[in-house]
């Protein structure tokens, strides 16, 4: 059995879930990365996606994150997500309402920019919704 | 001399005031629980805010490609205020307090030539100010409906500071809140939010790194880009939650003195009344004596 590391899942407004974790695999915005027990210290922004919690206490579970910053240290694993909930919670309906709003978004965009960002966000929303059928 | 019935309709007067404010001190002091509380719960997703931006922001304060949210416009013209009250009041000096602190600031500010932009959260805020600097007010976001202080509520505020940064309208923010001590000292403050202030992190924990040092995905300068923003919400979302907590010690203190002293008033009505009453038997007595004794 592999060696387990502590994670802890935080919102501004309050611990959502700690729990020790075999691994954890995190969407980074450069890519999807695991994290093991030992890994290297690591600052990485989060983009919205799916975070994969495995051989935790719980079992494995998803969570999908909107917005963070993910910090490895040798203490742990800290995903501070500006919102979060279990995968299983996550309604079509909430997603595609979402996504409507973001689509409406880059279409009133004033600069580049702003654009830039809203579609990146309708980009990463996309692909959620796309695991969840 | 009084009558004893007017006695009698103050001092019931007076007891159904005492049941108001005894009432109010008790949902103050269960509220007031639940506001720390969510002040705590918001305490470790700020610290580890803090201590990464700290980190961050240090290796790039004075370097000339430090985003504008940590370097400022390089202008000091425009000042945007954000005064932070609650809706209601009877919360003894609270209100008052904290807009007294910000009207200090901004006639010094005023004074110094600057523009002076007001945002008010809350109504209490805005009604203090409004005589004084009514023109300067640029809109109240009344929290009236809002049960507790949701995140949501703070992001919303910050998108709107954030985009009235970028759009060029101001150059410097300060908020203005009260920040809970204890359930009877509450310390209005001033924060300054943008451009952002890097402090050395004292409070927050520091890590030990075991001789490694920290990979950043992306480089520093974007995940600050990216950090900045969203720790004007976070910031904003604190100074909230603070409120909220300060607002109810204040508003439990106030009513509790309030009760006190209605029990006081009660007390001294009661003698009055008594004294009457005894008078009144007193002379209707002598009436009769000397009625009987003038047969």
């Amino acid at each position: 059995m592999a060696e387990k590391f502590q994670f802890d899942l935080v919102s501004p407004e309050k611990l959502l879930y700690s729990a020790h974790a075999e691994q954890v695999v995190v969407p980074g915005v450069e890519g999807d990365f695991g994290v093991l027990a030992g890994h290297a210290p690591l600052i990485s922004i989060v983009r919205t996606g799916l975070v994969e919690v495995k051989g935790s206490e719980d079992g494995d579970l998803r969570i999908f994150v909107r917005g963070g910053l993910a910090e490895v240290t040798p203490a742990g694993l800290t995903l501070l997500a500006e919102e979060a909930m279990p995968f299983e919670d996550l309604s079509a309906a909430d997603l595609d309402g979402r996504i409507k709003n973001l689509e409406e978004d880059v279409a009133d965009a004033k600069d580049d920019r702003a654009k830039n960002r809203a579609s990146e966000a309708l980009d990463q929303l996309r692909q959620v919704r796309a695991l969840l059928n | 001399m009084p009558s004893l019935k007017s006695f009698r309709v103050r001092i019931a007067s007076v007891k159904s005031t005492r049941k108001i404010t005894k009432a109010l001190n008790l949902v103050a002091a269960s509220k007031l629980r639940r506001a720390q509380e969510a002040a705590v719960n918001a305490r470790p997703f700020a610290e580890r805010m803090e201590r990464v931006l700290s980190n961050l922001g240090a290796s790039m304060v004075g370097n000339p490609g430090a985003p504008k949210l940590l370097a400022g416009t390089g202008r000091d013209d425009t000042h945007l205020v954000i005064v932070a009250t609650s809706d209601r009041g009877l919360a003894g000096g609270f209100n008052a307090n904290i807009s007294k602190m910000a009207r200090q600031h901004i006639a010094k500010l005023t004074a110094e030539g600057k523009q002076v932009k007001i945002l008010a959260i809350g109504r209490k805020g805005r009604d203090a100010l409004r005589r004084d600097y009514g023109r300067n007010i640029l809109d109240t976001i009344e929290l009236g409906g809002v049960k507790a202080v949701g995140f949501t509520t703070a992001h919303e505020i910050a998108t709107r500071v954030l985009d009235m940064y970028e759009a060029g309208e101001f150059d410097v923010a300060t908020i203005f809140y009260s920040r809970f001590q204890s359930v009877i000292s509450q310390v209005p403050t001033m924060q300054r939010l943008i451009p952002a202030e890097v402090k050395q992190a004292e409070g927050a924990p520091s890590v030990d790194l075991k001789g490694a040092i920290y990979t950043y995905e992306p480089d520093e300068s974007e995940i600050l880009a990216d950090l900045l923003p969203r720790n004007v919400a976070v910031q904003i979302f604190r100074a909230m939650l603070e409120n909220a907590a300060s607002f109810f010690g204040a508003q439990m203190t106030a009513m509790d003195n309030a009760t006190r002293n209605a029990g006081d008033v009660i007390d001294k009505l009661t003698i009055q009344y008594n004294r009457t009453r005894q008078a009144m038997i007193t002379k209707e007595l002598i009436e009769i004596i000397s009625g009987a004794e003038a047969l």
